[in-house]
């Protein structure tokens, strides 16, 4: 239909196969090698800390520092420990984040919504360093009274069972330091999330004559639920790998206990290779990057239970 | 936008200016010394030292090294605080040309040889330059200093004795208040010397209520651990009723233990800890060069038993008369008062004994 139009004579001359500019190739080429780089990395430190356990896990235990019985027998309050306190620290703080994210999204006033947010962020910039020195400096002395309280009137339940911490450096303290730490990575994504409901799900709700609440209980959660989660599983994540925050805070032994308020808490697993390794020797320092293989493997099975979590659950989200 | 990158720009070049303005000081300073600056100390020596090993020397070494260099202009001197056990595998291996530890080499291992760095059918020269007394500290209010026998010591940290008020703790300190509430023992929880030589003090002074081999991990599941000696001071200072074991220059405003000796209660000083060093004996079998300690924390003198001892450990003959040199110079300087001084101000070391300096002086002149 457009034949008759006059075009300019060098668009006539184009070949039929379309120009691949150096620009466009550039581009593909080098978003193929960054994506193929991760897998590269990811394999060098798999291939490293296999490479690195091996002596590890055909030496004799008796060469080991502290004499476990055997391998497993070392790593296991370890990974108790890891779980543990990054549970509690997701338990403390999901709750909240998402309580955050609902009022920057929802709630608050633009502006009060905007300086919020900073402060949030600002939150992640705060090295982990400076929240193992909170930790100690501020939190355990000021919180022990409240673990001594609890222990005389709420002893009975098995969480809280005695003898109290008297610096309060328990595990339930690295788990309050590690829920600040993961706050701000959750907190951001679920608020993302949120304003991405769509506004016609909201607006339908709402003259439906549904509350505010309601309207967030019905649309935004229900559609927001995969970013929940992504984010729950990133902050995971960070709690899981805390290194030095969780060396400097905790009181660590090799046992394995629920009791949130005692001197004796299992340790993490990067938090005991950050305390070890400075003097570890011979077959020691395999035995650390075992355990840290372990970390490894245990990272990776929390994200795929979380990426199948989140694939299962997209047809009912709303999220299409 | 524009002059924000222009600015960083010129931040950049600044910056970039002044590391090379530096680096080019630094080579001017080293290519051609002033004849001023090194007339009070001419130096002939020149090269590198390698040294690594205890982490508890680290200060020390420090301090050390940069006497050593401000004397020694050319010679340049590097300790990495790898850790007692690391530093002694790589002096074996050849990695360093000394190595700092908190135990001796053990006649297991000084048999096996292949000291890499050292002339073959060396022997190896060990020497106490670093005693570091181990305070006792706790932070009970209103309580300054206690007497407590090793037995009670060993029934705290076990978790046998618990609370304060106790009889044990009572009778040993007539007209002190203490209060009733339990004790909260603090221990290191990284693997450390001052762990080991702590416990090996309990070992063997209280025998009958400790009875856990010395060992650089704490050997109960019981009590507060912390990190580090800094740790460990953080737990005491900041809790309440706790008792902590740390390197006595960081022992602070905190309250400390005088421990009975001989029926006397000696708190710790640094001529009571270099004391216990002379009434120990040195190992059995041992060439003269190889001072050795089998420490003894059950004296009969009055001196204070809770110290860590490192040694410095260089070969009897270098395989490279240059290292030899500059061994002997860097060991002689750590002996000297000067060099025991700078330790006692900068890391809290006790100066060793002029007993022991007349020891060590004699082994130094070995090295070849």
């Amino acid at each position: 239909m457009t034949a008759t139009t006059p075009r300019p004579a060098s668009a006539e001359a184009l070949p039929a196969k379309p120009a691949i500019r150096l620009g466009d190739l550039l581009f593909s080429r080098a978003a193929l090698w960054s994506g193929g780089l991760i897998l590269v990395i990811l394999a060098a430190v798999a291939i490293f800390l296999v490479a690195q356990s091996i002596p590890a896990l055909t030496a004799d235990p008796a060469d080991f520092v502290g004499q476990p019985a055997s391998f497993l027998d070392y790593v296991w309050p370890l990974v108790f420990g890891t779980l543990w306190s990054a549970a509690l620290a997701l338990v403390m703080a999901l709750p909240l984040a998402i309580g955050i994210a609902l009022f920057i999204s929802h709630y608050a006033p633009r502006k009060l919504a905007q300086a919020l947010g900073y402060l949030v962020d600002l939150l992640a910039a705060v090295p982990s360093v400076v929240y193992g020195l909170w930790g100690i400096g501020v939190l355990a002395p000021a919180i022990q009274p409240v673990y001594s309280w609890l222990v005389d009137n709420a002893g009975w339940f098995p969480l809280f069972a005695g003898p109290v911490s008297g610096t309060g450096r328990t595990i339930l303290t690295a788990g309050i330091v590690l829920g600040v730490m993961i706050l701000p990575v959750m907190t951001a994504i679920c608020r993302e999330v949120f304003l991405q409901t769509p506004v016609l799900h909201e607006e339908a709700a709402l003259a439906l004559g549904a509350t505010r609440w309601e309207m967030i209980r019905m649309a935004v959660l229900p559609f927001g639920r995969p970013g929940i989660i992504s984010g729950a599983m990133l902050g995971l994540g960070r709690a899981l790998g805390e290194t030095m925050a969780v060396a400097m805070v905790l009181s660590p032994q090799a046992i394995v206990s629920f009791a949130l308020l005692q001197s004796a808490n299992p340790s993490t697993i990067a938090a005991n290779i950050a305390l070890s390794f400075p003097e570890a020797y011979g077959v020691n320092v395999n035995l650390l990057i075992a355990t840290g293989l372990v970390l490894f493997l245990i990272t990776l099975a929390v994200n795929s239970i979380a990426r199948y979590v989140v694939n299962r659950r997209k047809d009912f989200s709303g999220a299409n | 936008m524009n002059t924000k990158r222009a600015g960083s720009l010129t931040a950049l070049l600044a910056a970039g200016a002044i590391v090379l303005s530096g680096c080019a000081a630094n080579e001017t300073a080293t290519d051609s010394p002033e004849p001023g600056a090194t007339s009070d100390a001419p130096s002939t020596l020149s090269g590198t030292l390698v040294g690594a090993g205890s982490s508890a020397v680290g200060a020390a070494q420090t301090a050390w090294i940069a006497d050593f260099q401000m004397q020694n202009p050319d010679v340049t001197v590097t300790y990495d605080p790898t850790g007692s056990g690391a530093g002694r595998e790589t002096f074996q291996g050849g990695g360093s040309d000394f190595a700092g530890t908190d135990r001796a080499f053990n006649d297991e291992e000084i048999a096996a040889g292949g000291f890499q760095a050292c002339a073959p059918d060396s022997g190896i020269v060990q020497l106490p330059l670093y005693i570091s007394p181990i305070a006792i500290i706790f932070n009970v209010e209103g309580v300054e200093t206690l007497n407590m026998t090793p037995e009670v010591v060993a029934g705290i940290f076990a978790e046998e004795i618990t609370n304060w008020s106790d009889p044990a703790i009572a009778e040993l300190n007539e007209g002190v208040e203490l209060p009733d509430a339990a004790i909260t023992p603090v221990h290191r929880s990284d693997d450390s010397g001052t762990t080991e030589n702590f416990t090996d003090y309990l070992f063997q002074a209280a025998p009958d209520v400790w009875t856990f081999e010395p060992d650089g991990v704490w050997p109960l599941e019981s009590g507060e651990a912390a990190q580090g000696t800094s740790g460990v001071v953080d737990a005491v200072t900041n809790g309440t009723n706790t008792i902590g074991y740390a390197d006595a220059s960081r022992a602070g405003g905190l309250g400390t233990v005088a421990v009975e000796v001989a029926g006397e209660f000696v708190p710790f000083s640094p001529e009571a800890a270099a004391a216990i060093v002379d009434a120990s004996e040195f190992v059995e079998g041992r060439p003269d060069f190889d001072l050795s300690i089998d420490l003894n924390r059950d004296p009969e003198t009055a001196a204070y038993p809770v110290v860590l001892v490192a040694y410095l450990v260089g070969c009897e003959t270098y395989a490279d008369p240059a290292k030899a040199e500059l061994v002997k110079a860097y060991f002689t300087y750590m002996a000297s008062e000067e060099g025991q001084a700078n330790a006692a101000e900068n890391a809290g070391a006790a100066p060793i004994s002029s007993t022991l300096f007349d020891r060590v002086t004699a082994a130094i002149d070995v090295i070849g």
